[in-house]
């Protein structure tokens, strides 16, 4: 329990600081930063583009799981995997790529195009995951009470995946509020753009503290407006009972159009950035000189994403166990904490790590420490639910056994133990790795001068339109993206061989 | 081949009282069921005997040495107290045999002990499974054979047949009494299955809200049951109200004769179902057949007295066919057992009916 609230402590660092920082400003610089008209234009332009795309998400995701799970469109598995590969596209190298196809392309709604073509499978993999789960019983209830196909369909199934439907929902939205890549190369002026130029080029600290703040306000509305909307009961128990294979719906003639709908998605969210990375990889290798930086940049990002995981998995492994062995509600509380850091942007993680590393913890600053605790910060959560699922491997009946059968507490540990959550717990903390490789905004902040990562380089290069020599660095990170994406694809049930009936 | 004695016990979750002071004694050697409703604290005593919970009060002694109680808790693994869970709970990592083998030290791992349990479940040369290649039923075969390697004190079953099907249930629970027996262990199972209770127990011990109620061997905890609750907590009851004149009650099926001495006054009698019998000549009091449930080898028949009192009778089949509606004949053979009529604490009055399956 100690060692769980130290984890939270430390993963909270960043939040508490930035507070204090804003408070130290005063009242009245803050309110004078604050009603500006351009804070006002940012708020509705950072809302409004995560409005925009998460609505598109929704449509799109739902549409998708639904052609994928429910009907018998042809090659639907190739099709599973084409709608869930973009995952393995970051934001913001997707921007990189449209951009260096079409480098006119700016503002506003490119933005909600490449964020949105990146982000629906947030929404499709929990909803098709729902969509097979789900009792085909209901329906069929449903449909012997005298409900016909649409109203089963809008009375039930519907229901059926609101509760996934709305995780995948919030899970865009956060992720569009916190984005910075994809924003800043197509330069749509948003909060966390606002704040990474405040501080880097203007070097107004207090302007991109008030900024950061109102950031994170939004993100906590946001996470407060859905626990709020979340009825009791939203979250149903699948009743035990054998599964069935759910029976599938015949499209007839409206397969083609549904064919050439989920090809074009395809094309627009995986052809044009491959294209366009195809071809400019081609003149960045070739550049004279290009091998080495590639190999210095891979193993920087290499070294950092392995120190961030190994702290991560440190600070996940007592809070992950306390909440598969002992709920209540303080162990709910801490995972709730946990999880603010994870809805924290990266940049504002960064910025706030960076006035901590200055005035508190000198030592750390400019070193590789601080950038690891920035990814502690940002991907606890997704550590502690490896570990927490992980450690559901090995239930606490078993122990009580292997005890009766005369095993001291060690040993147990030893031989029944670790052997069951130890694949779960490697699982998690490659997971944090390979995030950790792609993690652009904190790094740019918080790097050492001349170390330069993967991510990192992509950028400088991008900056400067240098878009072939960024090429390489780009192909690289969707090869490391494609693993975790893989993974959650796997772990979806999307990829299952169908039972047959 | 150990004695068990539990006095005084006391668990508390909170301000429930799980266990509310439960002795008891478990004879070495034999196979004790403890019988209750759900909720009646069983698996509590099963915990506090393994030491998986600490005691509020009391003490619990194996062979007279204490392992709990009066400050001390003796932790789990030093009690040689094997227990086998309701799903089994095998290690999904290692083999059957490795799953055997686990309590073993290195040298016994190597004999032949392994081998031996397997066989006394009946599972001999199936070690190198893996459990999930198991059925449910070999893998609970599996789970009391690995209780069993160790040669421990006693070996805690929590219900563990709960979870299969009621023919493989029968079995199985043979086979492991007849294990048990033959390697000497002293088992105690919790169980609110009256009928495995009392088929495969040397001694039930019957609990209700975290107390002792009752402990004999089977045939009396169904003969001579202590009260009303125990009478009809453990099988099928037929309960008359009834005034006792010299030994003999009078009721709404005639004079029945009562084992032991009772005062004279009012009554409740209980008569097992199958001592009424329903026969085609005089001797007897009318009655008219209501109901009939057909178990195969026997039969249940619900019947409807003259003053409107409402009886059970057991008949096996191959006795005369009854017809719903047709009038009969019943008088009751052997001995009632009277009780006190003033209901049992926390019952309603006696129903005069109980078609309690």
């Amino acid at each position: 329990m100690a060692a769980s609230t130290a984890a939270v402590a430390v993963a909270l660092i960043p939040l508490a600081y930035l507070g204090v920082r804003t408070a130290e400003a005063g009242g009245d610089r803050i309110v004078a930063e604050l009603w500006t008209e351009r804070v006002g234009l940012l708020a509705l332009r950072s809302l409004g583009l995560a409005g925009v795309v998460t609505i598109a998400c929704v449509l799109l995701g739902v549409g998708t799981a639904f052609l994928v799970t429910r009907t018998d469109l042809p090659a639907r598995r190739l099709f599973a995997v084409l709608a869930a590969l973009p995952l393995a596209v970051p934001t913001y190298i997707a921007a990189f790529a449209w951009v260096s196809a079409a480098p006119r392309l700016e503002g506003f709604w490119p933005a909600a195009l490449v964020l949105t073509l990146c982000s629906y499978p947030y929404v499709l993999l929990p909803v098709a995951a729902a969509l097979r789960g789900a009792d085909p019983a209901q329906e069929e209830v449903s449909r012997s009470l005298g409900r016909g196909g649409w109203r089963t369909f809008t009375a039930v199934t519907l229901r059926q995946i609101r509760p996934a439907t709305a995780a995948g929902a919030l899970l865009v939205a956060l992720y569009v509020l916190s984005d910075f890549g994809a924003v800043s190369i197509l330069r749509a002026e948003t909060f966390t753009r606002a704040i990474f130029v405040a501080l880097e080029l203007g070097f107004d600290r207090t302007g991109a503290l008030v900024l950061s703040s109102v950031l994170v306000a939004l993100t906590v509305l946001l996470l407060a407006g859905e626990t709020a909307t979340r009825r009791r009961g939203a979250q149903y128990a699948r009743l035990s009972g054998a599964r069935r294979p759910v029976p599938r719906l015949s499209l007839g003639p409206a397969r083609w159009p549904a064919i050439a709908a989920l090809l074009a998605v395809a094309v627009l969210a995986l052809g044009v950035p491959a294209v366009s990375l195809g071809r400019r990889l081609v003149a960045g290798t070739s550049r004279p000189g290009a091998l080495p930086e590639v190999l210095t940049a891979a193993g920087n990002s290499l070294t950092v994403s392995l120190a961030g995981a190994a702290l991560t998995m440190l600070l996940a492994l007592p809070l992950g166990l306390l909440a598969a062995r002992a709920p209540g509600p303080l162990t709910t509380a801490l995972d709730r904490l946990a999880y603010l850091g994870y809805a924290l942007p990266g940049v504002v993680v960064g910025l706030s790590l960076i006035f901590f590393g200055i005035n508190v913890a000198y030592p750390l600053y400019q070193t590789r420490w601080l950038l690891a605790l920035a990814y502690a910060t940002l991907f606890l959560p997704l550590a502690v639910g490896a570990v927490a699922s992980a450690a559901a491997q090995s239930p606490a009946r078993l122990e009580e056994v292997a005890r009766s059968l005369g095993r001291g507490p060690w040993t147990v540990l030893r031989t029944v133990t670790l052997p069951l959550i130890l694949p779960g717990i490697g699982a998690g903390a490659a997971l944090v790795f390979l995030t950790g490789m792609k993690e652009l905004p904190a790094t740019l902040l918080l790097r050492p001068t001349g170390t330069d990562t993967l991510a990192t380089e992509l950028w400088t290069s991008t900056a400067v339109g240098a878009y072939a020599a960024a090429a390489p660095y780009a192909v690289l990170l969707v090869v490391v993206s494609a693993l975790p994406t893989w993974w959650l694809v796997a772990r979806s049930g999307l990829l299952d061989r169908e039972e047959r009936p | 081949m150990s004695e068990v004695v539990v006095s005084g016990v006391i668990k508390r979750y909170g301000r429930v009282s799980a266990l509310a002071g439960v002795d008891l004694t478990v004879p070495s050697g034999q196979l004790t069921a403890v019988l209750g409703p759900s909720g009646c604290g069983k698996t509590t005593l099963l915990r506090c005997l393994a030491g998986f919970e600490r005691l509020d009060a009391g003490e619990i002694r194996i062979d007279g040495a204490l392992v709990a109680g009066g400050g001390r808790h003796l932790p789990a693994h030093r009690r040689n107290i094997a227990v086998v869970p309701q799903e089994g709970a095998l290690f999904p990592h290692l083999s059957v045999a490795d799953n055997v083998g686990y309590g073993l030290d290195r040298a016994a791992r190597r004999s032949d002990r392994v081998e031996e349990v397997l066989t006394l479940v009946g599972l001999a040369g199936l070690g190198d499974r893996m459990p999930h290649q198991l059925s449910g039923g070999q893998q609970q075969r599996v789970a009391v054979a690995r209780a069993l390697a160790p040669r421990p004190a006693v070996v805690l079953l929590d219900e563990p047949f709960s979870a299969l099907d009621a023919g493989l249930r029968a079995g199985l629970r043979h086979d492991v009494r007849d294990a048990l027996r033959a390697d000497g262990a002293t088992g105690v199972l919790v169980t609110h299955d009256q009928g495995e209770a009392l088929s495969v127990a040397d001694q039930v011990v019957v609990l209700r809200e975290g107390r002792v109620v009752q402990a004999a061997a089977p045939a009396s905890v169904y003969r001579e049951p202590v009260n009303l609750w125990v009478a009809e907590f453990v099988g099928d009851a037929v309960l008359l109200p009834a005034v006792v004149e010299q030994g003999v009650a009078r009721t709404a099926l005639g004079e029945v004769p009562l084992a032991g001495a009772v005062p004279d006054g009012p009554v409740t009698a209980l008569v097992r179902p199958e001592q009424v019998r329903l026969t085609t000549g005089t001797g007897g009091v009318a009655a008219t057949v209501l109901r009939h449930d057909f178990h195969g080898h026997d039969a249940l028949v619900g019947l409807g007295l003259p003053d409107g009192t409402r009886i059970t009778a057991r008949i096996l089949d191959g006795d005369a066919a009854v017809a719903l509606g047709s009038q009969v004949t019943v008088r009751v053979e052997g001995a009632a057992r009277a009780f006190p009529t003033d209901p049992a604490p926390g019952r309603p009055s006696p129903a005069p009916v109980r078609l309690a399956g």
